[in-house]
């Protein structure tokens, strides 16, 4: 049937072959020429409200280098997160232009074809199809593919084949319901919910390689600013790499819902200069702190079922299931990123961690105020 | 075939009148026991009306709860109910259903058959899934358990291993939600079953597979991709049932088991769900295009074979969600490649619906405008598509807003947008009378604008790193203003659905009278009565071309002249 | 009513059988789930943490296989028979077909028991318990529908409500029965032959 088209449905004819062939081309002719007269119409037409459509776009995604407080992944501080987002207007590019050809062709025949209310009560004229321009458009996307799939490859390659150089930082993340763990093989160090690297430049190179693990349920790691994201999974380890260009803090949070507060497991990456970084691991290292002068405040911790889930390096604490204490002032914020580490929110999370974070594995330990007071008296002291 | 004309349609005085119940319960009996393929696919289709108001509620607790930071419309635990049942309600419960519910009224009226090849399966088949939908509701009441934890399901609607362990997910919940899928499942496998059987098997003279309409061709093949992913999900929820039950370890991750089997099984089950259901509005699409456009829809064998492709291609792209998983490079960019075939076939079905409209003459009937917003709203929704087919973009975009954003735009851009415009557009023939058009207006454009602040802001928020399934965000990162907007479009569509309810209510009692062929349109259903009697056609209709009653109103120009 | 011209080309108008599509979709659908359950256990090969293993507790059932591989050549004999409108050996190729069918049934439970009491193996034991008794159980349960089902036909047949027009139906549910057979073909060679 490829080909066959009549000019209207009352127009008495002859049904034969040739008869066939010469509407046919009249009806090619014809939509030609209409192609001409209205087609940069119609561009100018939908392009307004395309460019409109990419200020939208554009107008809430900061551009600036360096750490935002809203991790934007059209601000990208990594090579991973940059070569994406090189990528990604790319894709735009051609999605884009894809939007204004057809939409565009679409919105003019939509206007163009629309009955009138001086139309007769005629059919319009029937056309069932056509090879050549079935073809047509089926060859042009098959060309779009090829590049869109070749310039991807690359990109996959190039991201997640990166060779590991000598100087990589190597840091293991495990997700845990609702908090990070991290910890440094090489440099002893164990700390949670905030990672600290060295930053990275092109005559310096230090990226910084995760290898994620999950201690219970499937889990995400997501910076956007750094890299693109990769799930932790129990019983199957994943890799990851970045290699920060500037320093500063980068939010971030779980991206594979995890359960209950998969919301409040909340990511800070600290990206330190050399100086800083070495200062932070030199402090990371030392035991915990022994201030007599809070000695109440440790028997409680020691006594009580805080020992069970926690670690401070230098006491009897010695549990995994909850995050490491041992340099716990160190950090900004507790809970996993819920609330800043001020001694008050510590009074509040130890006496009901439902306050922060509901759901939270965490319990309450049902202390009275004054034992709450001492303990966080206690923790204070934990730099 | 010695005589020179043929009847095309039951004449109405041989035509068995079905008689008015005196008594509300004779009036329900007739219901429940009904194996009329009409019936039961009013009975899917209010069905899934009901469970869409429900599942929209859901959403409009969930956009509540998001449009502020840190806002305690919702626990947590809520919260992550609420998006669970949303998703697997709309999924399983509407979308399937409603869509099935059409083709059990359509396909035997426009392939000329008196009902489905097995009217009692179908009647079996339709209970299953109520009772489906049923069971997954009543967790609410009895998700508590032993244990007194959870109550609807709360581990969104992949139920990723292995946070659905009895370790991490106690109580019942997931039970429920695991055996309400199986036993919908069941049902729905029936229906497919038995679609195919009718349209292989029950055609009347002259209805050749080339002269099925779109519609009958797209739902044979939906059916025979869901024979091939329905049964996957429901072999995975087999197994998560024998883990949750029988102590099994398919995805126990602490004896050897793995998280990424069930992301495999499910995603199989997953992707091609998706074709599932947006191929029967690609169906509904083709349909009601050519009518309000006049003219016969563009390119027919391409369209098939578009589909057809789509189908097979499907089959191999499920695992473009799991590009986050940790697959080998190659994996990536197989996966990558397979899922920007798609869009080919899917291309193809887009052009030629341009080329049907054009040259045509085109009226603007709620139906049509429908169906034309889902034109621009469906290749926005392919774009952002292809956009996650590039992985390490991908590694970026999953599991933030803009996926969420991207597959509404399927959803609730291509297959809501077409369900409404297959109900504007059937309604007529179901029920004999024509839904208000002034209100069908308001509902378009109240949806249209409603739908566009919501998802197409959506994708900005997701650009700006907010992940899914969050019960709450932090306010310093620049996310409130969008949300807000988002809530606020939510808003708009409650209302505009709100609107169309009234519209079916009321237009059913004080509707302007159809007439057989309101539309002025060329399938077989519209050569009958509207509604249709029992047994559709008191003869068995003949046809010569797709557009049999085309044929019929221009005997001097008929179709079968220029079909090869 | 309004009546059209035929078009010029009037053919004759055949189509498929609704039984025979119906169960040929059926057999699709349950070939997808099985596939599913042989693609876990393949996958799970080697990977229990802890014993028994395959090879230390399977034995081969070729006996078993024998009597549900001839199942299938007795059933078409069956199918045969009944074309020919020749019920006496359709009966009894019937009941052989069934008897088989026990056999193999009864097989399987005298080697379940041996591998619960004796191996000490369940679903819960291990990855291999928990995948074998799945797969092979859900192979099982597939034997016992058709079991049933067969066992109908031969109760309907010997009341005499089974009669010569029927063997379109008959042909119709003997496609099930060949297709749980294939499908053990596909299972034995998984479990017992590459599995152990």
């Amino acid at each position: 049937m490829a080909g066959v088209s009549r000019p209207s449905s009352f127009t008495p004819r002859v049904s034969d072959l040739s008869r066939k062939s010469i509407t046919r081309n009249l009806a090619r002719k014809q939509m030609q020429s209409r192609m001409r007269e209205y087609g940069e119409r119609a561009i100018r037409l939908i392009s307004v409200p395309f460019l409109c459509f990419v200020a939208t776009c554009a107008a809430p995604i900061a551009w600036a280098d360096g750490p935002q407080s809203s991790p934007s992944i059209f601000a990208p501080a990594s090579t991973p997160a940059s070569s994406i987002q090189d990528l990604s207007w790319f894709v735009l590019a051609i999605t884009g232009g894809i939007f204004v050809t057809v939409g565009g062709l679409l919105a003019w025949a939509i206007v163009r074809y629309r009955a009138r209310k001086t139309d007769d009560d005629s059919e319009p004229a029937q056309i069932y199809g056509s090879t050549q321009v079935e073809l047509a458009w089926t060859v042009i996307p098959i060309l779009i593919v090829v590049v869109l799939f070749l310039t991807t490859a690359r990109i996959i390659f190039a991201i997640q084949d990166a060779p590991k150089p000598q100087v990589a930082l190597d840091v293991t993340v495990v997700g845990h319901q609702f908090w990070w763990e991290f910890r440094y093989p090489k440099l002893g160090i164990v700390t949670a919910n905030e990672l600290h690297v060295p930053v990275s430049s092109a005559l310096e190179p230090r990226p910084t390689f995760l290898h994620l693990l999950s201690a219970d349920v499937d889990h995400s790691f997501w910076v956007p600013q750094l890299a693109g994201k990769t799930d932790l999974i129990p019983n199957h380890p994943n890799d990851m790499w970045i290699d920060p260009r500037h320093t500063g803090l980068y939010v971030g949070q779980c991206a594979q819902f995890c359960g209950v507060e998969h919301a409040k497991m909340l990511l800070r990456v600290y990206v330190d200069t050399p100086e800083e970084f070495d200062a932070w691991v030199k402090q990371q290292r030392q035991r915990g702190t022994q201030d007599s002068s809070v000695a109440a405040g440790r028997h409680i911790f020691e006594t009580q079922a805080c020992t069970n889930c926690h670690t401070i390096a230098g006491t009897a604490a010695m549990g995994t299931f909850g995050p490491d204490l041992t340099h716990l002032e160190s950090r900004a914020t507790i809970a996993s990123g819920a609330a800043p580490n001020t001694p008050g929110n510590l009074h509040a999370w130890i006496q009901d961690p439902d306050h922060f974070k509901p759901g939270a594995l965490m319990p309450a330990m049902q202390l009275s105020d004054e034992q709450i007071s001492e303990l966080v008296a206690y923790l204070t002291t934990l730099h | 075939m010695a005589d020179q004309t043929l009847p095309i349609a039951g004449s109405l005085e041989v035509t068995p009148q079905r008689h008015s119940p005196a008594l509300l319960p004779e009036w329900l009996h007739g219901w429940v026991v009904t194996v009329d393929h009409k019936r039961l696919g009013i009975l899917y289709v209010v069905y899934s009306i009901f469970f869409l108001l429900v599942a929209g509620a859901e959403a409009l607790a969930i956009r509540i709860q998001l449009a502020w930071p840190n806002n305690h419309f919702l626990s947590p635990e809520l919260y992550n109910e609420m998006f669970t049942m949303h998703g697997t309600t709309m999924v399983f419960l509407v979308g399937m259903p409603i869509l099935f519910g059409f083709a059990n009224y359509l396909v035997p009226l426009m392939i000329g058959a008196r009902d489905m090849a097995f009217p009692r399966l179908n009647a079996f088949s339709f209970w299953m899934t109520a009772f489906g939908g049923l069971l997954l509701y009543y967790s609410f009441i009895g998700g508590f358990g032993l244990y007194g934890m959870g109550a609807a399901p709360d581990v969104g609607w992949w139920a990723y291993a292995p946070l659905t362990a009895k370790a991490f997910s106690p109580g019942h919940a997931t039970d429920y939600w695991a055996l309400a899928l199986i036993v919908s499942g069941f049902g729905t496998l029936g229906t497919a079953i038995n679609v195919i059987a009718t349209t292989l098997s029950m055609r009347c003279r002259g209805m050749s597979l080339l002269r099925m309409p779109l519609f009958v061709w797209l739902m044979l093949v939906v059916s025979g991709l869901t024979l091939v992913t329905i049964t996957p999900l429901t072999a995975a929820q087999i197994m998560l049932t024998i883990d949750r039950y029988l102590g099994g370890h398919f995805f126990d991750t602490q004896a050897g088991g793995s998280a990424v089997v069930w992301m495999h099984f499910f995603w199989i089950f997953g992707h091609p769900e998706v074709y599932v259901l947006v191929m029967p509005v690609f169906g509904i699409a083709s349909e009601i295009i050519p009518v309000f456009s006049r003219k016969a829809i563009f390119g027919y064998p391409a369209m098939v074979a578009a589909s057809v492709a789509i189908a097979f291609v499907s089959l191999g792209v499920w695992a473009h969600h799991m590009f986050t998983v940790g697959m080998t490079s190659v994996g990536n960019a197989f996966f990558v490649l397979s899922t920007m075939l798609v869009g080919i076939p899917t291309g193809i079905k887009i052009f030629n619906w341009v080329a049907t409209i054009w040259g045509g003459k085109i009226r603007f009937a709620t139906p049509m405008l429908f169906c034309l917003a889902f034109l621009f709203q469906f290749l926005i929704a392919g774009l952002t598509g292809i956009m996650l087919s590039v992985a390490p973009w991908n590694w970026q975009l999953h599991n933030s807003y803009f996926v969420i954003a991207h597959f509404h735009y399927v959803l609730v851009g291509a297959i809501v947008f077409n369900i409404f415009a297959a109900i504007y557009y059937w309604y007529p023939k179901v029920t004999g009378r024509m839904l208000s058009e002034t209100l069908g207006k308001w509902h378009f454009w109240l949806f249209l604008i409603g739908f566009h602040v919501t998802f197409d802001t959506m994708h900005f928020v997701g650009f700006m790193g907010m992940p899914r399934s969050i019960y709450t965000y932090e306010p310093d990162r620049g996310w409130n203003h969008l949300n807000f907007i988002i809530s606020i479009g939510g808003m708009i569509q409650g209302i505009a659905v709100l609107l169309f309810a009234w519209n079916l209510v009321q237009s059913y009692f004080r509707g302007k009278k159809a007439g057989n062929d309101p539309w002025d349109a060329w399938t077989l259903e519209w050569s009958t009565p509207s509604p249709p009697p029992a047994y559709n056609f008191a003869t068995d209709p003949v046809v010569h071309s797709r557009r049999p009653l085309w044929d019929l109103k221009h005997p001097e120009d008929p179709d079968w002249k220029y079909e090869a | 009513m309004s009546a059209i011209p035929v078009s010029p080309v009037a053919e004759p108008w055949r189509l498929p059988s609704r039984g025979r599509v119906a169960m040929l979709a059926l057999i699709a659908g349950e070939s997808a789930i099985f596939t599913i359950f042989v693609v876990a256990y393949v996958f799970y090969i080697g990977k229990s943490l802890t014993g028994p293993t395959p090879l230390e507790v399977l034995a081969i059932p070729w006996f078993n296989t024998i009597c549900l591989l001839s199942s299938s050549v007795t059933i078409l004999l069956a199918e045969r028979q009944i074309e020919r409108g020749k019920m006496r050996g359709f009966t009894m190729w019937w009941a052989l077909t069934i008897a088989l069918g026990t056999i193999f049934i009864g097989d399987t439970a005298v080697e379940w028991h041996k591998l619960i009491y004796i191996d000490g193996l369940t679903i819960r034991t291990n990855l291999f318990g928990t995948t074998f008794y799945s797969l092979v159980g859900l192979h099982a349960t597939h034997v016992v529908v058709g079991l049933i089902g067969l066992s109908l036909i031969l109760i309907f047949t010997l009341t005499g409500h089974v009669k010569e027009q029927h063997s379109e139906r008959i042909q119709v549910f003997a496609l099930y029965w060949h297709f749980v057979d294939a499908v053990w073909v596909v299972v034995f060679t998984v479990v017992y032959i590459v599995g152990r």
